[in-house]
């Protein structure tokens, strides 16, 4: 399988990398080793209606981070915005830490679900966005992100066609670093069939912000394009 | 019987509490389809999903509904446990979930439509109020008591059921004084009750294993106790043990083995084959208290 081309025309915000640095205490990787950085930056930022101040109002927009692997961007977003000091970040995994190698909700502000067990967050999300729906806040938004490779796990199956069949209008992004296994011959969005699709390139803030903040009718999948995670394939 | 008192119930709610909500995955569906019209917001049938079902519900209890979530057992119970796990418990959510089908309602339909280890799956995790109601006069109120609050709830529905309701069947409740303590849960009343008719025993009946009521046990028992328990036999031996630490007492666990019975016939033909019918129960207990 060919890398799909793409162009790097936005640098993860500079305020990210010391963040990202405190966390892994790595100096040779850029931040744009972290395929999720650019797109949970652009939701943060430009997106979401949810602040510090407002982590626990019933009517704020939700983000789901389905993929609980390798959260390093996420809490650099989140400390970025104020969800939580930056000193959080110096003790990852550690006894004391609030910060795991899987977030944990209760232990964390502004953090929706604690994931980590992959295949789990479009299901809890599907629900989110029902109940949200069913309290009357209309302009409450529902957002996940799912990894190419966790699309194997066959729960997330069930939450799209049941979310394509009643046109249940959530926001998915599938970070598509081409790491599944077997890949997806005929195109991830051939799996959400019922949605609404558009591809970006998962480093440019501008198109991440277009496809993420038009509203839907039904289910939107935005599959963002970062660059392989191995190179050999 | 059981069954209908749960939509009949749960309809009831939707109507009277905005907070509840029903998740399905098809079974029970055509019971609920008037609730679904009335309420289409609430009554949430996903298809025969039952991953989702639960996942579903772990969302709607974080934006602050009351979720019931239905299925037969081994789809609600032993299909979705991680769902149950993660979506529910590590959430800290909750949800009520309320099974029909049991241990062996589905004798004709084989081992794949039974689940005998649901309430021992639970017990794998943290925070979870099983109740075994033993008569459908027994349900309505267990339904309407789980509105009132946020916790993980197992209501475990059956067609076997006893004669007579105890409503206040919470806590361990005497029905018959004498020598040593047999406890039966929910539909296991009648069958202990008609097999120890002429044994001295006291029989103490409860429709909530989970928390098992331990200061009624340590009340009742002296040093000889009988379980006798709907689901998997032995499934409630950690909490008399905890309940009677310290004590010594002997204890039989009654219920249903682990061996696989692949045979058909109907729910009292199960009963037998796991000794939980009259005789069989009658032959166990007088043999443990010779």
């Amino acid at each position: 399988m060919q890398p799909i081309a793409m162009t790097i025309t936005a640098l993860p915000p500079d305020p990210l990398r010391p963040l990202i640095r405190r966390l892994t205490g790595d100096e040779k990787h850029e931040p744009s080793s972290h395929s999720t950085l650019d797109v949970l930056w652009v939701l943060y930022d430009r997106v979401l209606r949810v602040t510090p101040a407002t982590v626990d109002a019933p009517d704020r927009d939700r983000f789901l981070l389905s993929k609980g692997h390798g959260p390093a961007a996420y809490y650099a977003v989140l400390a970025a915005k104020g969800f939580f000091p930056a000193e959080w970040l110096d003790d990852l995994g550690g006894w004391d830490s609030p910060l795991g190698h899987h977030p944990d909700r209760l232990r964390i502000p502004g953090v929706e679900v604690g994931t980590g067990s992959l295949g789990h967050g479009l299901g809890l999300a599907v629900g989110t966005a029902l109940g949200l729906r069913a309290q009357g806040f209309a302009d409450a938004r529902t957002f996940v992100l799912v990894g190419d490779a966790e699309l194997d796990e066959g729960s997330n199956h069930e939450a799209i066609a049941y979310a394509g069949a009643i046109k249940l209008p959530l926001t998915a992004v599938v970070i598509d670093n081409q790491s599944a296994t077997h890949g997806w011959p005929g195109g991830i969005a051939a799996r959400f069939p019922g949605w609404d699709a558009a591809h970006v390139d998962g480093r440019d803030h501008e198109q991440i912000e277009n496809a993420l903040t038009r509203r839907h009718d039904r289910p939107n999948l935005v599959v963002a394009a970062v660059a392989p995670k191995w190179s050999d394939r | 019987m059981m069954r209908q008192t749960f939509v009949d119930t749960t309809t009831e709610l939707l109507a009277s509490d905005p907070r509840t909500a029903v998740v399905l995955a098809d079974i029970s569906a055509d019971a609920f389809r008037p609730a679904m019209r009335r309420h289409p917001d609430r009554v949430l049938n996903v298809g025969i999903r039952e991953q989702l079902m639960t996942g579903v519900a772990g969302g709607l209890a974080l934006t602050g509904l009351r979720p019931y979530v239905h299925s037969y057992a081994p789809f609600l119970i032993d299909r979705a446990y991680e769902q149950i796990k993660l979506d529910l418990g590590h959430q800290d959510v909750g949800a009520v979930l309320v099974s029909i089908g049991a241990s062996y309602d589905g004798a004709a339909e084989g081992y794949t439509h039974q689940s005998p280890g649901d309430v021992e799956l639970l017990d794998t995790l943290e925070g979870w109020t099983v109740h075994v109601p033993g008569h459908p006069d027994e349900v309505a109120a267990l339904l309407r008591a789980a509105a009132r609050h946020d916790d993980r709830v197992y209501i475990r529905l059956a067609e076997q059921e006893n004669s007579q309701a105890y409503p206040d069947g919470g806590r361990l409740r005497v029905i018959r004084r004498g020598g040593p303590l047999v406890v039966a849960v929910g539909p296991m009343l009648d069958p202990v009750l008609e097999a120890t008719r002429d044994l001295d025993v006291t029989v103490a009946y409860t429709n909530t294993p989970r928390p098992l009521d331990a200061e009624g046990l340590r009340q009742l028992a002296d040093t000889e106790l009988v379980m006798v328990e709907p689901y998997l036999a032995g499934t409630s031996a950690r909490q008399v043990a905890e309940a009677l630490g310290g004590r010594p007492h002997r204890v039989l666990h009654l219920g249903v083995g682990r061996a696989e019975i692949r045979r058909y016939g109907t729910w009292q033909d199960h009963a037998r084959a796991h000794g939980l019918d009259p005789a069989g129960l009658r032959a166990k207990i007088a043999e443990f208290l010779w």
